[in-house]
């Protein structure tokens, strides 16, 4: 049995040892995921981005200037203008704030709902779960984009509609991921003790379910965050999400490519390396994360 | 006298275990049954077959005693565990606690109940949440059923009971992956203790941990049924474990209960020939009496539960079966007093087959 005085000198020995520990797990992610940390500063630098638009961006984004309509970039106009004089670099750095907030609030939104659902179904179990899990089937049949474009068509275009639309496919493939993590969990001696000490149904789901199944929880997370940002351009491109004249990364793609992909390839070609590149970043920084948590993968 | 038992060294009988407490029962398990089913299909199940994890068990536990449940893997042990808990709906059968019958209850009925009687698992490092602090695992019991409504004096709760446990209560902050094995336990241990039961079943509470470890823990709960009053079913596999904690052994076979009497009885006079070849599989320390002592050894393997053999399940391993044993499960029988046997072939003082 350990004396007191010992624990003490074990805790100062941890307090010495965290941080470093931390900066170079930090490294060592670098050094052993190369991809993985390059999608992870693509990912950083949207997010400031994102944060920081007002600052960084050199024009507004909605204001236009009718002495430079369709410019090729140059030292004014980094990236160009639109066929509106719209300064392009402005609206792909503002157009970062409405992809991240889709993105972030449609993935977070779906994937908690999926998260809650999946353990629920694992812990019950039995007739609930095999109900539950067809209706899930149901909703897996319709492709992303088809079932998005369902939902705007049923409740109309706006922000908050193209959020639900890309949230509600989220919830089945969430939910799937997590119930097969949770069904293993649900097995584990510390649930059991939590059924023997009389807990109730939503305690041992939220206490100790959930907190156990974190892991591939995140890992969807950052996938969707990804696969979000794409649904969402996706849709104000075929003119059902963001309205002009908001600046979206889809909406711009739209608007040029349709009359000056030629003229003025500047104009789709730069939204699109926008959204190529977040989705790449997001894809490459998820998959990252599932190699460097999976200790299976990890040894290779 | 019988070289192969009797003669193992951990297992000499403590002096407090030496006598059985005679109080009223506690726990009654009455005729209990706990099949699993085996099904096909995927939309429309149908049950194939019933994996016979427990088949008529009946069996008491008296107030203050401790009482073993003994048998090989996969013979039902656990699963009569479960369903004592309420865990696993038993398929048949009561489980009397105080008089109650908790088959019947939903789980709302049972809350009460969960305070009364609590279980030790095997695995420390399954049975802890590894989210959770230490202390928010030992706090949590008495949050939930009110216990404690103070958070200030449920801390000084469960820094008591880490003391009681044999712990530091600095390991409150802890998580449960920063300790070893035998901490867990204790921990494991603490949180039954949380919720002041008066019956614990420990679930081959010691199985996991190495033997130095195992010695103190069994002290532990020695000491605690004493200071909180407590009674246990201590369901094992390692006899000697068995001998030294328990007033009275209950020995399974496929699901059926084959051997039912006080310690020393048991492990001096085994009657039933399964309970005899479990003994004498235990290895005696001495090379030399190892060596020449006779082996009673079991022909064959376990037979599967799902198609147990009729009749008396152990028959075709029996070394004294008869002709009628596959005819008839036989009863439990009462050959001396206290000393139960289902085995129509032993009579009292008798050592059959020798």
């Amino acid at each position: 049995m350990a004396t007191t005085s010992e624990i003490r000198v074990e805790a100062a020995f941890e307090e010495f040892e965290r941080p470093r520990w931390r900066v170079s797990g930090i490294w060592q992610f670098a050094r052993r995921q190369p991809l993985g940390a390059a999608g992870g500063i693509i990912v950083i630098i949207m997010i400031l981005a994102a944060l920081f638009a007002d600052v960084l961006a050199p024009y507004d984004p909605v204001a236009n200037d009718f002495m430079a309509m369709s410019e090729a970039p140059s030292w004014t106009h980094p990236l160009g203008t639109d066929q509106f004089g719209r300064d392009l670099l402005s609206r792909i750095i503002y157009g970062a704030r409405t992809a991240l907030f889709v993105g972030f609030v449609a993935a977070f939104v779906g994937g908690t709902a999926g998260l809650i659902l999946g353990v629920t179904s694992a812990y019950f179990g039995g007739l609930f779960d095999l109900v539950f899990q067809r209706v899930m089937d149901v909703f897996m049949a319709f492709p992303l984009v088809i079932m998005a474009l369902a939902v705007v068509a049923i409740l109309g275009k706006g922000t908050e509609n193209v959020i639900l639309a890309i949230l509600i496919p989220f919830i089945p493939r969430c939910a799937r991921v997590v119930r097969s993590s949770a069904l293993s969990i649900r097995e584990m001696p510390y649930v059991d003790a939590a059924r023997a000490l009389g807990y109730r149904h939503h305690r041992i789901i939220l206490r100790h379910m959930i907190p156990n199944v974190t892991a591939p929880f995140l890992i969807m997370l950052t996938a969707f965050v990804g696969q979000a940002i794409l649904l969402e351009a996706s849709l104000s491109y075929l003119g059902l999400g963001v309205q002009e004249p908001t600046p979206a990364w889809g909406l711009m793609l739209q608007g040029g490519a349709e009359e000056y992909a030629e003229s003025a390839p500047w104009m789709p070609i730069f939204p699109g390396i926008a959204i190529s590149l977040a989705v790449f970043g997001f894809n490459l920084f998820g998959d990252a994360i599932r190699d460097t948590l999976d200790p299976r993968l990890r040894a290779r | 006298m019988n070289p192969g038992v009797g003669e193992i060294e951990i297992g000499t009988p403590a002096a407090s275990t030496a006598e059985v407490p005679a109080g009223e029962p506690l726990v009654e398990v009455r005729n209990l049954k706990k099949y699993f089913p085996v099904t096909e299909g995927i939309l429309l199940q149908r049950t194939v077959a019933d994996v016979k994890a427990v088949d008529d068990v009946s069996f008491e536990i008296r107030r203050g005693e401790t009482l073993g449940l003994v048998g090989e893997s996969g013979c039902g042990k656990t699963t009569t565990g479960r369903c004592i808990l309420q865990l696993e709906r038993p398929t048949s059968g009561q489980i009397l606690y105080d008089g109650v019958d908790l088959s019947g209850l939903d789980q709302k009925a049972l809350v009460p109940f969960r305070r009364r009687m609590q279980v030790v698992f095997q695995d420390p490092y399954s049975s802890l949440n590894p989210r959770m602090k230490i202390g928010q695992i030992i706090a949590e019991p008495m949050y939930v059923h009110g216990i404690e409504p103070n958070a200030a004096k449920r801390r000084e709760r469960v820094a008591h009971l880490l003391s009681v446990c044999g712990l530091n209560p600095g390991f409150a902050d802890r998580y449960p992956h920063e300790m070893s094995g035998g901490q867990r336990q204790r921990v494991g241990i603490a949180r039954a203790l949380a919720v002041d039961p008066e019956f614990i079943i420990c679930d081959e509470a010691v199985s996991a941990l190495d033997v130095s470890i195992q010695a103190q823990v069994i002290n532990l709960l020695e000491d605690l049924r004493e200071e909180f009053n407590l009674t246990y079913l201590f369901i094992a596999h390692d006899l000697s474990v068995v001998r030294h904690i328990c007033h009275r052994v209950a020995v399974m076979y496929l699901g059926h209960l084959v051997e039912f009497a006080p310690t020393d009885e048991l492990f001096d006079r085994p009657l039933h020939p399964y309970t005899r070849a479990l003994l004498s599989a235990v290895p005696v320390p001495d090379p030399e009496v190892e060596q020449a002592r006779k082996h009673q050894v079991v022909r064959g393997e376990v037979p599967s539960p799902i198609n147990p053999p009729s009749g008396c399940v152990f028959h075709p391993r029996c070394p004294i079966a008869v002709d009628t044993c596959p005819l008839q499960v036989p009863a439990l029988r009462e050959v001396r007093p206290g000393h139960w046997v289902a085995c129509t072939e032993v009579r009292e003082g008798e050592r059959p087959g020798q």
